[in-house]
C-alpha cells in the first residue's frame, strides 16, 4: 500500500457529508446529554473510516448499528432517534431519511396468527430506514409465557440479523426495565451493537432547555420570571413523578396558559411584548412551591 | 416457447438487482406493490394468486424484495408478477405489471382446442396451456 491519508483527508472526507452540521445542530438544540452525543460522533467516525477502508479494499463485514437507548423518561431517547435517521442517511448507511416509530401496539396481534403479517408489515415499511421501537421492553411479558409478543421478538431478531444492510433498528425504553428485557432475551443484547445511556438533566441543563424551548415558541421569560424559574426547577426536581425535560414542557404549557388568563384579566391595550413575556407571577403561581415547601416541613416531620 | 405476458417480457430475465430498480422506480412514482403468483398460464387467466396484501407505504424497495423472495422461496414452480397499482384519482388502476420469476425457460406452450358447435356446423377455437393437463401445484 502506498498510498496514505493524511488525517485531515478524513476530516474533509467527515466534512463532505455533512454530518458535522447535523452534530452542530444537535448540539445547538439538544442541550447536555453528552456521553450520547459521544457516542454518536464515534459511529459517524466509525462510519467515515469504514467507508473509506472499503474504497482501499479493506473493508470487512458491514457493521452493525442496531442500537438501544435506555434511561429515565423525559431524557430526550425519541428526540435522539429522530436524528438517527438523518445522521445514518446522511453517512449513506441508510438508504432513505426516514423513521418508523412503532410500539407494542403495533407490532403484536391480538390472536394466534396476527403477529407475524403485523410484524412484518411494520418491518417492511421501516426498510431502507431506521425503526424506532419506543417501550421496547413491552414486547415481552414475563408473566404471560403464552403472549404474542415473543413471537414479534423472534421476527425482529431475524430481521435484524440477515436484513442489517435494510434496516436499523432501534429500542427505547426505561433503564430498570430494559435491562431486565435483554436478560430475558439475551440473543436481543447481543445483536444490539450500541447501548446508549440516557443520562438525567441537571438543574441548569434543565434552566436552559426551558430557555429553549420558550425561544422556540416565541416567548421570553423577564428578568424577575428567569429567577423565578430557576426556583421552580430545583422545586420541581424534587418532587415525585419528575420526567426531566418532558416535565419542564408541561410547566412551559402551563405557564403560557396563565400568562393567557392575566392578559384577559387585566384587559386594556395589549402590546405584542405582552404576548411574548412570561412574567413572574405566571410562575411564582404554581402549585409546584406549595407542594415543594409542605415536603420540606414534611421532612422535618417525618417519623 | 416463453410466456410473453406483461412489460419486460420480450427482454431477457431481469436479475435481483434489476427487479429491484424496478420495484424502486413503482414506489417513486407513489404506486403500491402486490405480487402475486400463478401455475396457469393461460394469458386470460386474470385471476392471479396474491401472495400476501398488497404492500401500501412503502419506503424503500427492500421490503417487496423481501416477500418477493419469500414467494420464490415458496413457489419456485410457479410463475411470479410484480404490479404497480396507482391509487390517484382518475387512474386507480393497475400502471404496471412484470413476470418476475418463471419456473422455466422453456414452457411447453399452448394446445389449439376445438369445439364442435350446432351440431358440428361451427367450430369455435381455443388456447389450452399444456401444463394445466397436470393437477395444480404439479405443472413445473
Amino acid at each position: 500500500m502506498t498510498e496514505t491519508l493524511h488525517s485531515a483527508d478524513l476530516q474533509a472526507l467527515l466534512q463532505e457529508t455533512g454530518v458535522p452540521e447535523v452534530l452542530e445542530r444537535l448540539d445547538r438544540e439538544l442541550i447536555g446529554l453528552a456521553p450520547v452525543k459521544g457516542r454518536i460522533r464515534e459511529i459517524a467516525a466509525y462510519l467515515v473510516v469504514d467507508k473509506l477502508r472499503r474504497e482501499l479494499g479493506l473493508g470487512g463485514s458491514r457493521p452493525v448499528l442496531h442500537m438501544a437507548f435506555t434511561g429515565n423518561p423525559g431524557t430526550g431517547k425519541t428526540t435522539v432517534a429522530m436524528r438517527m435517521a438523518t445522521i445514518l442517511h446522511r453517512l449513506g448507511y441508510i438508504r432513505r431519511d426516514h423513521l418508523v416509530v412503532a410500539s407494542r401496539d403495533d407490532l403484536v396481534g391480538q390472536y394466534i396468527g396476527h403477529t407475524a403479517p403485523k410484524t412484518k408489515e411494520i418491518l417492511k415499511r421501516a426498510m431502507g430506514g431506521v425503526l424506532f421501537i419506543d417501550e421496547a421492553y413491552s414486547l415481552y411479558r414475563s408473566e404471560n409465557e403464552r403472549d404474542y409478543g415473543q413471537e414479534t421478538i423472534e421476527i425482529l431478531l431475524q430481521v435484524m440479523e440477515n436484513q442489517r444492510e435494510d434496516l436499523v433498528v432501534v429500542l427505547a425504553g426505561y433503564a430498570d426495565k430494559m435491562e431486565q428485557f435483554f436478560s430475558l432475551n439475551p440473543g436481543m443484547r447481543s445483536r444490539i451493537a450500541h447501548h446508549i445511556q440516557f443520562p438525567d438533566y441537571t438543574e441548569a441543563e434543565l434552566v436552559a432547555i426551558g430557555q429553549l424551548m420558550l425561544t422556540e415558541q416565541n416567548y421570553y421569560l423577564d428578568e424577575a420570571a428567569a429567577q423565578a424559574f430557576a426556583e421552580y426547577v430545583a422545586c420541581r426536581m424534587r418532587l415525585p413523578n419528575f420526567a426531566n425535560a418532558r416535565s419542564i414542557r408541561n410547566a412551559i404549557d402551563r405557564f403560557k396558559l396563565r400568562q393567557a388568563r392575566r392578559l384577559f384579566e387585566r384587559g386594556g391595550q395589549v402590546t405584542p411584548d405582552d404576548l411574548r413575556r412570561i412574567a413572574e407571577e405566571d410562575i411564582r403561581a404554581s402549585q409546584v412551591f406549595k407542594d415543594c415547601a409542605e415536603l420540606e416541613q414534611g421532612g422535618h416531620h417525618a417519623p | 416457447m416463453r410466456i410473453h405476458q406483461g412489460t419486460f417480457s420480450f427482454l431477457p430475465d431481469l436479475t435481483d438487482e434489476q427487479i429491484e430498480r424496478q420495484i424502486d422506480y413503482i414506489l417513486r412514482n407513489g404506486w403500491s406493490v402486490s405480487i402475486e403468483y400463478t401455475d396457469d398460464p393461460h394469458p386470460y387467466n386474470n385471476y392471479w394468486l396474491m401472495w400476501g396484501l398488497p404492500m401500501f407505504d412503502l419506503k424503500d424497495a427492500a421490503g417487496a424484495m423481501f416477500e418477493f423472495k419469500k414467494c420464490r422461496e415458496a413457489f419456485p414452480n410457479h410463475y411470479i408478477k410484480i404490479n404497480g397499482f396507482d391509487p390517484s384519482p382518475m387512474w386507480q388502476a393497475q400502471r404496471v405489471s412484470f413476470i418476475a420469476h418463471r419456473p422455466t425457460q422453456d414452457d411447453p406452450g399452448f394446445r389449439l382446442k376445438r369445439t364442435l358447435w350446432s351440431d358440428g356446423r361451427v367450430q369455435k377455437y381455443g388456447l389450452e396451456p399444456y401444463a394445466t393437463d397436470k393437477p395444480a401445484g404439479e405443472r413445473y
